[in-house]
């Protein structure tokens, strides 16, 4: 995007905690949310002779990633360390892979607001720890927490080809639902599962080289990284055109007055003494390998809305909706297999239960429906045993965990479209209301109305109206 | 009860338990004594364990499982192996009062099998040195003549193995710090085949070319041992997954046939005349046995020294970060500043050694020294690896001396690095290629014990021990005992 006579480049490094079953390293659990240091053994705390082991499942999630946006699966990894010290990092290095990336020369295909479509190269893809929590007390002290320590995390650092602050925010929307629907993160904002490190330099129109580059660091939120850039964008321009010179520097964003603040000037690159990690052995990712993952690797949102579209005839607005998480659309697939009609199933999902989870502000895997229960509800619908008017109330209770079925049983919330009996109840109403047969043929036709409330009440509102309704006239033009 | 280790090896102590004519306890008993009577001249232990060991020993004699030959058997750990609940300190002030949650497999395969560790040995600070002379806490005395180094850094061990005081001890090796020690006391020394032996809770110096290993005054012995540590750990993925063969079964004394390599290189300036003399005599003695002996050429071993030290001092310059203060062992008083806590506790936590390699590593490591000095020196591992290979697609074993002199005299070199990393010219190429190396003893100089090196391929143990058991029958050096013998 232009900014006066400039023009902006972006870059993003976005780094996703994976959420395997244990530590990139150790078999400690990852698991957010619990008391400081419980998920913890003494390689996280960096004890003497202790030796780190490669978690097989972090380099698959790695290659999901990798594979879902089009990036090369390196045939050869090996780790690498990079060395620092602080009370978060107990080793003093971090494990990373800076020499030989798991992913290279990827893309994600962005939409923009205006409808088209830019493709933003992925330069590289890395698996890397993620460092413990420093907190500063009020106290005096400072508390580490390493339950953190040692996740494992994907960095996916993208080639400056973002033009403007609303491209990046379209690119962290779409690369967190690309990254959703590989299934290794959740990728929650709140929780820090997903950060941005950002980097931003304008040059004049027509320029050959880029600007300096301004970096800032550990952005949690995509509204904030849009602010900064355009912040940022703003500020350099500026100080541009008044003849001053961009230092590369890290700045820092400052949501109160939606500006970024100086951290530190940058002289020269950190030296963090990269050198291949001697504990470990590399490790070769041979084509089955890479195969068996992508064999495991969930369909894309797109391909997900293409099918709903062209397979089962859903509209793309919907199709849309039912993508917008993995849970989501995960759940609508089972429930179209367990045998739901695929546009009921839609309409439930994006209406009834959206708005479920919306009152009771959960996720969809929180709440106790299942795509089964759904799909027997659906089916209860459709077979006429149940009314849709019936079906609000065993709508409430697959949502409390009960099953459609002998819900709507137990509870007399049953159809009865038999005809033998519906036959019964029409021919005593009839004989009890001649004055109606009259109106009728006199042309009221608010007469079938009086009668068919009479039905309902006699069948205790368990008639199929439909049939019931057939019925009533063919037996009246008998009269 | 006093029982010599001089006069009973491990397969003699093992019967005499089995056959009840001593129990556990006796045993026991016996080697914390022997340690009691030699330690103040030998300095050999920072610390014993005497009541955990006694009631280990209680606990075999009422189980009476003696199913491994080292069951119920005493020796004594190296300080840079973790021992749980049990002080474990590396032999540096930084790690003063620190107590591992965790064993140390090999401590922990030690234990399984019913050996009873009676305590910790003096060593140099991290493992590094070639004399223990630059452990925090005291000097270790050459079991021969304790005027004179006990050679490094597994100095402790080694002394208290050639003292007689136990009957085996495990080390460790980067450089060479099992071999050369054992040279220096007349005992034999095994650096395995990197990855034969796991290291987890061993106290990293450099990780690509530590080495677990045992002490043990014969070569029998050596492998009964080794027979229990090797192995592959699933906590060590730069251990081996190889299965691990009966490291006595090429004990037959026979060498007729075995291809022996001798590099001139192994010969060349630096190396003590009568050394060499002793080690030619002793490679004289195994072709007279029906051994074939060749000449051969490492051509690159000249620059082993430059490219062990940066690769070593490297990865310990890394592996040395993590003790800040901040979580165990040492720290600093009266600090300003997080900064100031590191540069503090490490400052008055490390010694000059320690220091020195700290330096060495990290500037080989940064950003404009990297191509220099770590790359180049990873280069010349690799080529020192194709001089290995090339020999080895003739021969069995090569075979040196272990270290260029015999042990020198306390306080003789520790002012002088240089001359301390030079000494180790013989026995870092086979820790840079990851090869098995054995020392036995060759001879006498002065009084004072000569290494005979053998070196195998790798994961081919078997053949060096079968070289090194050929020659210690047929020359019947281990029976020659130091003075300190007649303590017991």
């Amino acid at each position: 995007m232009a900014t006066g006579n400039f023009e902006t480049t972006i870059g993003l490094e976005v780094h996703v905690e994976m959420q395997t079953n244990s530590k990139l390293m150790s078999p400690s659990p990852v698991h957010y949310g619990d008391k400081p240091n419980e998920n913890t053994n003494v390689i996280d705390f960096g004890y003497p002779g202790v030796l780190p082991v490669a978690n097989k499942g972090a380099i698959e999630f790695g290659m999901r990633a990798a594979l879902a946006l089009h990036a090369t699966v390196s045939p050869f990894i090996r780790w690498d360390r990079k060395n620092y010290f602080y009370p978060d990092n107990p080793k003093a290095y971090q494990t990373t892979q800076s020499q030989t990336p798991l992913g290279t020369n990827g893309y994600l295909d962005v939409t923009l607001t205006d409808g088209t479509v830019k493709r933003v190269r992925i330069k590289e893809m890395h698996v890397e720890e993620d460092a413990g929590k420093n907190t500063h007390g009020a106290d005096g002290y400072s508390y580490v927490d390493l339950n953190r320590q040692g996740t494992p995390l994907i960095e996916i650092v993208s080639e400056p080809d973002i033009a403007s602050p609303e491209e990046a925010y379209a690119y962290l929307e779409q690369l967190r639902q690309a990254i959703l629907f590989t299934g290794i993160s959740e990728a929650k904002m709140q929780e820090g599962q997903m950060r941005a490190d950002v980097n931003i330099s304008i040059r004049p129109f027509g320029s050959s080289e880029y600007g300096t580059k301004v970096e800032m660091k550990n952005i949690n939120s995509f509204n904030y990284v849009r602010n900064a850039l355009i912040f940022e964008e703003k500020r350099q321009a500026e100080v541009l055109r008044s003849g001053g010179v961009i230092q590369q520097e890290t700045r820092r964003y400052n949501e109160p007055t939606k500006s970024t603040i100086l951290m530190r000037v940058k002289e020269g690159a950190d030296d963090y003494r990269y050198f291949p990690e001697p504990d470990l052995a590399p490790i070769t990712i041979d084509d089955a390998w890479i195969q068996k993952v992508a064999d495991e690797l969930p369909k894309s949102a797109g391909d997900r809305q293409r099918d709903y579209v062209s397979d089962l005839g859903i509209e793309a607005y919907d199709a849309e909706v039912l993508t917008q998480t993995l849970a989501m659309s995960d759940f609508y697939d089972a429930t179209v297999t367990a045998g739901a009609d695929a546009k009921r199933a839609a309409n439930y999902l994006i209406g009834d239960v959206n708005a479920f989870m919306n009152k009771h502000q959960i996720e969809l895997q929180d709440t106790q429906l299942t795509p089964v229960h759904l799909a027997g509800m659906i089916k209860l619908i459709e077979a006429g045993t149940i009314s849709t008017k019936q079906a609000k109330q065993v709508f409430e209770a697959i949502m409390a965990g009960e099953e459609p079925e002998s819900f709507a049983k137990k509870n007399g919330l049953v159809q009865i479209s038999d005809p033998a009996i519906l036959l019964g109840w029409i021919t005593e109403v009839l004989d009890n209301n001649p004055q109606s047969i009259e109106d009728f043929k006199g042309g009221k036709d608010r007469a079938t109305g009086y009668l068919i409330g009479q039905l309902m009440k006699m069948s205790k509102g368990q008639a199929n109206p439909g049939v019931m309704n057939n019925m009533l006239l063919e037996e009246l033009a008998k009269r | 009860m006093t029982i010599n280790f001089f006069d009973n090896d491990l397969t003699s102590l093992h019967e005499k338990l089995v056959n009840k004519d001593i129990t556990t306890v006796d045993l026991t008993q016996a080697t914390i004594e022997n340690i009691e009577k030699t330690d103040n001249e030998l300095q050999a232990f920072l610390r014993t364990n005497s009541d955990e060991a006694l009631l280990q020993a209680k606990k075999i004699d009422e189980q009476q499982n003696f199913s491994n030959i080292l069951s119920g058997l005493p020796l004594a750990l190296k300080d840079n192996l973790a021992t749980n609940g049990i002080q474990t300190t590396g032999a540096s002030h930084i790690l003063e009062g620190f107590k591992p949650v965790y064993d140390a497999t090999v401590v922990d395969k030690l234990s399984t099998v019913g050996a009873i560790s009676v305590g910790k040995t003096n060593m140099d600070e991290f493992a590094m040195g070639g004399s223990t002379e630059t452990s925090y806490y005291k000097k270790t005395a050459n079991a021969w003549d304790h005027t004179k180094v006990p050679g490094g850094s597994s100095g402790g061990s080694a002394a208290a193995v050639a003292g007689g005081q136990v009957p085996f001890a495990l080390g460790s090796d980067t450089g060479g710090s099992i071999r050369q020690p054992a040279a220096f006391n007349g005992i034999v020394g095994l650096k395995p085949t990197y990855g034969r032996v796991s290291r987890w809770g061993l106290f990293a110096m450099a990780s690509s070319l530590d080495q677990v290993g045992p002490f043990t005054r014969t070569v029998k012995d050596n492998a009964l041992v080794l027979n229990t540590i090797a192995g592959f750990d699933a906590k060590d993925s730069t251990s081996s997954n190889r299965d691990v063969p009966d490291f006595t079964s090429k004990l037959t004394g026979d060498v007729k046939g075995l291809k022996i390599a001798v590099p001139k290189e192994y010969f060349g300036e630096g190396i003590d005349p009568k050394v060499a003399t002793t080690v030619k005599a002793a490679i004289a003695q195994l072709e007279a046995m029906g051994a074939t002996v060749d000449e051969v050429s490492l051509p690159h071993t000249k620059y082993g020294v430059a490219a062990y030290y940066i690769i070593m001092s490297s990865e310990a310059s890394s592996n040395l970060q993590r003790y800040d203060g901040v979580r165990y062992g040492f720290r600093a008083d009266n600090v300003k500043n997080l900064e100031d806590l590191y540069i503090k506790t490490r400052s008055e936590g490390f010694g000059d050694e320690v220091k020195r390699r700290i330096m060495l590593g990290t500037f080989s490591l940064s950003a404009g020294a990297y191509d220099a000095f770590f790359k180049k020196a990873a280069k010349i591992r690799t080529l020192l690896i194709e001089d290995f290979n090339k020999v080895f697609a003739n021969y069995d074993v090569i075979v040196g001396p272990t270290a260029p002199t015999v042990a020198y005299g306390l306080g003789e070199e520790i002012d002088d690095p240089t001359a301390m990393y030079l000494a180790d010219v013989l026995t870092i190429p086979v820790n840079l290629a990851g090869l098995p190396g054995l020392s036995v003893n060759a001879g006498f100089v002065d009084g004072l014990p000569v290494g005979l090196q053998i070196i195998g391929k790798p994961f081919d143990e078997a053949t060096v021990y079968q070289t090194g058991y050929a020659f210690e029958q047929a020359s019947r050096l281990f029976e020659q005992r130091p003075n300190i013998a007649k303590k017991y």
